[in-house]
């Protein structure tokens, strides 16, 4: 079980977290034309790299925040935790 | 009774209290503090199992975790469990054991033919007699392994016992008490450090309680005792004795089961018979100490054959002697320890050692004792069936691959002692690649992946004094780290015998024309023969050959038996153990009872039950309830001998003629507030929202980005910049973690704050052509009429003293309203509904009725929005703002979802008028057309119309909007029907809506 430091609440077990997914997934803007091929990439397509991951996770049993987490998909190291606003490099 | 093996003087067990129990119907007695394998030596009974392929007998092999055969079905306090170990189950009054594998008895095994019968049960056996053919599985094999390998029997009865769950974080958690554990504990406790101390067995301790050894001038169980003293006295430590740590996972969480109850006669109350401890622990210290590996030889499994380090604790702790005429086998040292503490009571032991003649410390007081030593001596096989009787040895010729002259000698048991092999299993789990030291022909930790260290025997670290100085500099330096104290503690001064170096002979050869079993793998039956097989056959990586020969797969992890059986690979590979690597370590490291893992979460606390204010009403009034996720919710209300099917269409037809009333609390709701409320709703849903008055209502159905439905409900303009969302039941979570998401991420721009509002308010539905004359009586002083509060209207009123919402709205095609009060007013809110409506002929009604009015109008829901249908497919598409953009718009524009024929949904009636459809039917043109029968949709809702008293159904059928009035059937395989329907529109009920609007 992973302990993720949630920007908002600290340190707190996994089991208060759900998964969100790629963190760098970018929506379209509204109302501008999007390609099809730039569209089927934003709702079906994702990268599983081996290796450092920057993904979101959600605080649903605790501050309802979202927040981006960058994660070793293989030792499941969490090297940093950043609110939606911060960067990670 | 005897207890003819019992020391007079020797051991740790309370001799004041005598235990008695039972082994396969027998009485024996034990003292307090024996286990239930001590208990048995005691009284001379090794035989206590068979073995699991070949049914072979067994006994007791050691005096731990390290066990692999004395697995043993327990009764007690009326329940029984398998697969005990014995070596590790503490002696209570009135336990029943017995033995498993056996039938009839473990005197006399039937299936011990399989030994005679062996090599048909060669390594893979499994997999290549019962290959085929395929119908001989159920009947013939798959009856005959269950039979013959038949481990325990898991009890069918309730578990009547508590498990308990506990979350702790420490600074530091040590695992296991030996001086290792003791010293680093110590010393980072003293240090400021908070500090989780767990050991396995009942003593703490570890090689202290059986080593002949001194610290700081005390012998090691009195320094063992007077730091424990000391450590449980400190308040930033917790001690934990019968307490395995069995898991290493991600970010140093550490699992532990504790055995809270399992030795005491009578449990408090509330005391749990076990618990699961998750620890959270900044730095793991792993000082689970090592455990002693066999040499092979020849039926090595005979009942009698020890570890020696075993003999040496059943006598140091149990007082209890494993034979009186011993024959102690060794490539070490350390085996003379236990030839000295045979000596000791009297008992005249032999030593085989397969080293040339040498000196050392403990060989020199074995002469002087004039203990006889062969050396260059093996054990080439025990002699016995059912207990070592004797054993045939020999003189080993130079290059230890023979033998020079063979002698029987006369023995009762053999020790046994290979050397020592970290326990290494928590560091493997942690993700620590092991690395082989070649100094002690075993695996030790290498680089950590984790905040972890190993510490004394389980690093490779065998001398005492090596790993006190390791264990007071480890926990001082990792506690200061977290605390940054800087209290050292100095290591105390140590005493203990030097031993030299060992033998790498770890298996014995077979003399000529001689076929002896050789085990590798007691738990699991796996011989030297196995798994030459396995290799013979081509197997080469070691994670093949252990699934192949099973070999170290067992609830033993193969402790006794993991590297003998990479060394055997190594060999025939012509490879060092290195080459052929290892296999990984999986948590748990001992078996653990599912009790434990399941916890308090059973029954009605496996998940909470979420009961609306009015839930007690209900049940006064005979509801039936129906689960929706965790909410209770009536289904229908029974009145007499009422079936389902006539409950629920006596109140749906109550709602067509009268007025009933439903229990809508579960609805999610969703506050939304801020100036840019209008805008993000505009974004959320598919229709426009930016011009909803204050005090309306209005319907609205959001998508995923890749175009389905998601949900659907209404949102009321409470004021300016404040809105009232409700969803489904089952979406209310889903919705307001998409809004959130979007929110926050996509556009967080937008000034607008969402919450769940769920269980703050009570909804109750009021559906029925008398709804709007209960209304008024409920709130005289309120305009109610349809001029003033008309469909998708909104008003706030006061319910007999009670703020209340009311929203006119719809969803059984009837006139409606929803009244919503603040929770604990709820059931105040029901009764007075109830009360007033009387005159009015109301009647409750549940989620069965509900579902009826909803099906018959043609208003879409759960079975429709099933996370496949687009809004066309339900016929929303009217809904879809062509002026703005909204979320998942731009996936409607899909080839796919645009094409001439797709799918739409539909309404249904049979032929017979009488017939109902079974939900999950599919639409076939022919009944009878061979299969596969193409499909051209499925039935999703059934009920039986109330208003037009026949079945009715809701349906998703391809190329919908054409086949209104055509003829399918609707054939239902699992159900065996096929039934003729004819093709209607889905609006079944008041076409034009004009009653919701009247
Ligand atoms: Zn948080």
């Amino acid at each position: 079980m992973l302990n993720i430091n949630c920007p908002y609440c600290g340190d707190r077990s996994q089991k208060e977290f759900a998964y969100g997914g790629d963190g760098t997934v970018k929506r379209p803007e509204l109302n501008k034309e999007v390609s099809d091929e730039k569209w089927n990439e934003f709702v079906y397509l994702r990268k599983s790299p081996r290796g450092k991951h920057i993904e979101l996770w959600h605080h649903i049993a605790g501050c309802r925040q979202w927040f981006k987490v960058q994660r070793d998909t293989v030792t499941h190291e969490i090297f940093k935790t950043a609110k939606m606003n911060e960067e990670i490099k | 009774m005897s207890q003819s093996y019992r020391l007079k003087n020797e051991g740790l067990i309370n001799r004041n209290k005598e235990i008695i129990f039972k082994f396969n119907g027998k009485k024996y007695t034990g003292y307090e503090g024996d286990t239930l394998a001590s208990a048995l030596l005691a009284n001379g009974v090794h035989l206590v199992g068979r073995s699991f392929k070949y049914h072979r007998p067994r006994g007791f092999f050691g005096a731990g975790v390290d066990e692999p055969n004395a697995k043993l079905q327990i009764q007690l306090n009326g329940h029984s469990e398998p697969n005990v170990n014995a070596t590790e189950f503490e002696l209570v009054e009135g336990v029943e054991a017995s033995s498993q594998n056996c039938w009839p008895s473990v005197e006399f095994d039937i299936g011990a033919i399989n030994n005679f019968l062996n090599r048909f049960f060669p390594a893979g056996f499994y997999y290549k007699t019962f290959m085929w053919p395929k119908s001989f599985w159920y009947k013939i094999y798959e009856p005959f392994i269950r039979k013959a390998a038949g481990l325990g029997i898991a009890s069918v009865e309730k578990d009547k016992e508590r498990y308990e769950h506990k979350y702790e974080y420490c600074d530091l958690l040590v695992t296991g008490s030996g001086p290792a554990g003791l010293s680093s504990a110590y010393s980072a406790a003293k240090n400021g450090a908070k500090v989780i101390l767990a050991e396995d067995k009942p003593r703490f301790g570890g090689s202290l309680l059986t080593d002949d050894v001194t610290i700081d001038n005390l012998s090691g169980k009195d320094w063992a005792d007077k730091i424990i003293t000391e450590l449980k006295e400190m308040p930033n430590v917790i001690v934990k004795n019968r307490s395995q740590v069995f898991g290493y996972y991600d970010h140093n969480m550490m699992v532990m089961f504790e055995r809270t109850g399992d030795h005491l006669n009578d449990k408090p109350k509330y005391t749990p018979r076990q618990r699961l401890w998750y620890v959270r622990a900044k730095e793991v210290l792993l000082s689970t100490g090592s455990i002693e590996r066999p040499i092979v030889f020849g039926n090595n499994d005979t009942p009698g054959v020890f570890l020696s380090a075993a003999a040496k604790e059943y006598i140091k702790v149990y007082g209890v002697l494993v034979g009186k005429k011993p024959l102690i086998f060794t490539n070490n040292d350390s085996a003379y320890e236990t030839a000295l503490e045979f000596k000791k009571q009297g008992i005249e032991p032999i030593i085989l050692d397969t080293r040339e003649e040498q000196s050392s410390e403990l060989i020199d007081s074995a002469k002087n004792q004039n203990i006889q030593i062969k050396f260059c001596h093996a054990v080439i096989s025990a002699n016995g069936y059912k207990k070592v009787r004797s054993a045939q040895i020999g003189k080993l010729n130079k290059e230890k691959t023979g033998f020079e002259n063979l002698q029987t000698i006369e023995c009762d048991c053999i020790c046994v002692s290979g050397f020592w092999t970290p326990t290494v299993h928590l560091a493997s789990q942690s993700g620590n690649k092991l690395k082989f030291n070649d100094d002690i022909d075993a695996f030790i930790p290498d680089k950590s992946k984790q905040n972890e260290k190993s510490v004394g025997a389980s690093n490779g670290t065998f001398t005492l004094k090596e790993t006190l100085e390791d264990g007071f500099k480890t926990g001082f330096e990792v506690s200061k780290n977290i605390t940054n104290n800087n209290i050292l503690t100095s290591t105390p001064n140590s005493n203990e015998t030097k031993k030299s170096a060992h033998d790498k002979f770890w298996c014995s050869p077979l003399p000529n024309g001689k076929n002896y079993k050789r085990f590798v793998d007691f738990q699991n039956d796996v011989a030297v023969s196995d798994i030459e097989v396995a290799l013979r056959e081509g197997y080469r990586s070691i994670e093949h050959v252990k699934r192949y020969t099973t070999l170290g797969m067992a609830t033993d992890q193969g402790r006794t038996s993991n590297l003998n059986g990479l060394q055997l690979v190594a060999n025939v590979e012509k490879k060092i153990v290195p080459q052929v690597g290892h296999t990984t370590f999986r948590p748990p490291f001992t078996p653990i009872t599912i009790g434990t893992i399941v916890g308090r979460e059973i029954d009605m606390e496996y998940m909470p039950t979420r009961k609306t204010p009015m839930h007690t009403w209900h049940e006064k009034n005979n509801a039936v309830f129906v689960d929706a996720g965790a909410w209770k919710r009536p289904r229908y209300y029974k009145q007499g001998n009422e079936s389902l099917f006539e409950a629920s269409k006596r109140e749906a037809k109550n709602v067509r003629d009268h007025v009933g009333i439903c229990d809508v609390t579960t609805l999610g709701k969703i506050d939304i507030k801020g100036p840019d409320s209008a805008e993000f709703l505009n974004r959320v849903y598919t229709n426009a929202w930016l011009k909803l008055p204050i005090g309306k209502a209005r319907y609205g159905v959001m998508l995923r980005e890749d175009g389905i439905v998601m949900d659907d409900g209404t949102t009321t303009r409470i004021s300016e910049n404040h809105y009232h969302m409700t969803t489904t039941t089952a979406q209310a979570a889903n919705v307001l973690s998409h809004l959130e998401y979007y929110l926050q991420i996509v556009w967080p721009e937008l000034n607008v704050n969402v919450i769940s509002t769920t269980e703050q308010w009570a909804g109750a539905a009021l559906a029925g052509p008398k709804s709007r004359d209960v209304l008024a009586k409920l709130f005289p002083n309120l305009d109610v009429t349809n001029e003033s509060l008309p469909f998708m209207g909104y008003m706030e009123g006061d319910l007999f003293g009670v703020k209340a919402r009311i929203f006119r709205i719809s969803f059984s095609g009837e006139l409606a309203y929803e009244i919503n009060v603040e929770s604990d007013c709820g059931l105040y809110m029901w009764e007075k509904i109830i009360e007033i409506g009387k005159e009015f002929n109301i009647q409750p009604y549940g989620t069965e009725a509900l579902s009826t009015l909803r099906i018959e109008m043609g208003h879409v829901a759960g079975p429709e929005l099933d996370g496949r249908t687009i809004p066309y497919d339900v016929s929303l598409e009217g809904l879809l703002s062509k002026k703005k953009d909204f979320i998942g718009k731009r996936s409607l524009q899909k080839e796919a979802f645009n094409k001439n024929d797709r799918q739409k949904i539909v309404g249904l009636v049979p032929t017979d008028k009488k017939s109902s459809i079974p939900e999950g039917s599919h639409l076939v043109v022919d009944k009878n057309a061979k299969l596969p029968n193409p499909k051209l949709g499925h039935v999703s809702s059934s009920c039986w119309s109330v208003e037009n008293n026949n079945p009715f159904s809701l349906a998703i059928v391809k190329d919908g909007k054409n086949m209104i009035g055509k003829k399918l059937f609707a054939v239902s395989p699992l159900k065996n029907t096929a039934i003729e329907v004819e093709i209607i529109s889905s609006h079944y009920v008041d076409h034009e809506g004009k009653r919701v609007r009247s």
